[in-house]
């Protein structure tokens, strides 16, 4: 879907009024609402652009993918969303709030997977969610009710009291999902949730960012570089390269529009190279040096 | 519409709270606990270099007579020296973990939280304030056998409990600070390397003020861990005396860590970029 400036504009507006806290589906009747939107998002590290004046939308309650190789610009991307990183130019809205002016209203709004394995290994799975629960404000009737629920929610019921250093790649995904998801956000961000797994991971992943959709009507923002990843999750992607965005729309409308079969060949299509070995040396040495910290 | 500032005096009143903000503080110290807790060792491993001051060097030295200690013998006066030291040690590498926690995207998660920056700040300072008072209930122990004159009353105590709280969130806080302007292990573990030792022995840890030429007093009065010292001095220890008055000590302790605190909850959000 390409963003019309119209749409862009109704949806700032609704943003800035009086009552931004009118949630995440924005006001009721405008068409389309958007979880989530930027508009000229840009960042910079230096004089080198690492994001270069991205907008998208996000529609409530669907899954949308940034697409592109080791470089691309969607950690930075996620990062500017999550309030991590200050955006050099442009804004960014997460359900109604303006991620620079007001974080703290789009942090309690948020749930965050970072790329890299960062469930705490020297505790247990529940530890890991209790500190979690406590830093959320979830009050002790319900903690552990809920900390049990996500667990189960996520396949991981039996290993509660299981230390995270004993977990498998995979486990450790649905782990951190699931601490994502215990203050029940609006708007999830999952940075390559299946990087480095196996194939039956993988799809057991999915099929847990699936059930988060379809159970919670979660928006979910996740960023990827398997293509097949992209094709059997989203609603709609945005194709990455060197920081911009080269194309905006729903898998099969890019394929159709690149005259192509696969999302493999459309981005090969936009960005005149592969997606295999669309990084720089830069990346790939970056790429190395995490592999080696979850390693 | 005006522009609502992410930092407006009026809009932060409204939106704390002061029970949220404890939980919030206590639930990062709680994380460190509950890993300690399932292994242990860092803090043995920790409690000898304690061990070999009091029980070696102190013994030594103390044959010599030369250290004018007042009515204290050397090792009573240096016991509470060496506490503050090994929560020195402790807390100025504390950095270290904080930027090992960066690598790992641990820290990221807290930092997209609501929480405030300064709760995961004084949550940092309480988890070495813990490993702090593991120490010190550790030289306690070491204290008693080896014959030092302890004061056991309920408000010593709590005052080296508070004192050694105050010390470990100092250096600690410190440390962060480092950590998130040099943001590389190797950088933060040089730089704690070079300021243990002088922070130690630019003190009056293990030898009174008045004992040092009058440049080294300098640096030593305006040293956070004389104060801690001088504190702990005051209460750890039988007949043990305070320099510069306990009011000044807690005060001069508790100014630091504010100002520490505030920096560092400022430039918290710099480690993950
Ligand atoms: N803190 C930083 N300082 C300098 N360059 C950075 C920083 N973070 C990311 N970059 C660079 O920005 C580009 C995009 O990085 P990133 O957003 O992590 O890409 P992706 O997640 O798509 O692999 C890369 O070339 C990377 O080296
Ligand atoms: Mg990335």
């Amino acid at each position: 879907m390409n963003l019309t400036t119209n749409d862009r504009a109704s949806y700032l507006a609704a943003g800035a009024g009086p009552s931004p806290a009118a949630g995440p589906a924005g006001a009721p009747g405008r068409a389309p609402s958007f979880a989530l939107e930027t508009v000229g998002l840009t960042r910079r590290f230096g004089d080198f652009t690492a994001v270069d004046a991205i907008s998208f939308g996000v529609p409530s309650g669907t899954i949308f993918g940034l697409l592109g190789p080791n470089g691309a610009g969607k950690s930075t991307t996620i990062k500017m969303l999550t309030t991590l990183l200050p955006p050099t130019a442009g804004t960014g809205r997460v359900a109604g709030f303006d991620i620079v002016r007001q974080p703290v209203e789009v942090r309690r709004m948020i749930g965050y997977v970072p790329q890299m394995l960062s469930a705490d290994g020297n505790l247990s799975a529940y530890e890991n969610l209790l500190i979690f629960a406590k830093v959320y404000g979830i009050r002790v009737p319900q903690r552990r009710k809920r900390i049990m629920e996500v667990l189960a929610f996520m396949g991981l019921a039996d290993s509660a009291g299981t230390l995270v250093n004993k977990f498998s790649g995979g486990m450790i995904r649905r782990l951190e999902i699931a601490q994502s998801m215990l203050h029940r956000p609006p708007v999830l961000f999952l940075d390559e949730p299946t990087v480095g797994l196996d194939p039956v991971a993988r799809r057991n992943v999915w099929e847990h960012i699936l059930r988060l959709r379809d159970e919670f009507g979660t928006t979910i923002l996740l960023t990827t570089h398997y293509m097949e990843e992209a094709d059997e999750l989203c609603q709609e992607v945005a194709i990455m390269h060197q920081g911009k965005i080269v194309t905006v729309g729903a898998p099969a409308a890019i394929k159709a529009a690149a005259g192509v079969a696969t999302l493999d060949d459309a981005f090969a299509h936009y960005t005149g190279s592969s997606i295999k070995d669309g990084g720089t040396f830069r990346d790939a040495a970056r790429v190395r040096r995490v592999a080696r910290r979850m390693g | 519409m005006p522009p609502e500032s992410a930092v407006s005096p009026a809009a932060w009143a409204r939106r704390f709270n002061p029970v949220d903000f404890i939980r919030q503080t206590f639930a990062v110290a709680e994380a460190d606990v509950r890993k300690l807790r399932h292994d242990p060792t860092e803090l043995v491993t920790r409690a000898v270099q304690p061990t070999l001051w009091l029980v070696v060097f102190a013994q030594v030295m103390g044959r010599l007579r030369g250290v004018p200690t007042g009515n204290l013998s050397y090792r009573d006066f240096m016991a509470p020296g060496i506490l503050a030291q090994s929560v020195l040690f402790i807390a100025i590498f504390y950095g270290i973990s904080v930027i090992w926690e960066r690598d790992m995207g641990i820290l990221q998660k807290f930092l997209v939280s609501p929480a405030p920056r300064v709760a995961l700040v004084l949550g940092k300072a309480l988890s070495a304030g813990v490993r702090g008072l593991t120490q010190a209930v550790f030289i306690y122990a070491i204290a008693l056998l080896i014959g030092i004159k302890a004061q056991f009353g309920l408000l010593p105590i709590l005052g080296v409990l508070v004192s050694t709280l105050l010390g470990a969130g100092i250096f600690s806080t410190f440390s962060l600070i480092v950590a998130c302007l040099v943001k590389t292990r190797e950088r933060m573990m040089g730089i704690g390397q070079l300021l243990s030792m002088p922070l130690f022995f630019a003190s009056n840890a293990i030898y009174p003020l008045a004992l040092m030429p009058s440049w080294l007093q300098v640096i030593a009065k305006v040293n956070p861990l004389s104060y801690q010292v001088d504190l702990l001095r005051a209460l750890m220890v039988q007949g043990g005396q305070s320099t510069f008055g306990l009011g000044v000590d807690f005060a001069v302790q508790l100014g630091i860590l504010a100002v520490l605190v505030a920096v560092a909850a400022r430039l918290y959000a710099r480690i993950v970029t």
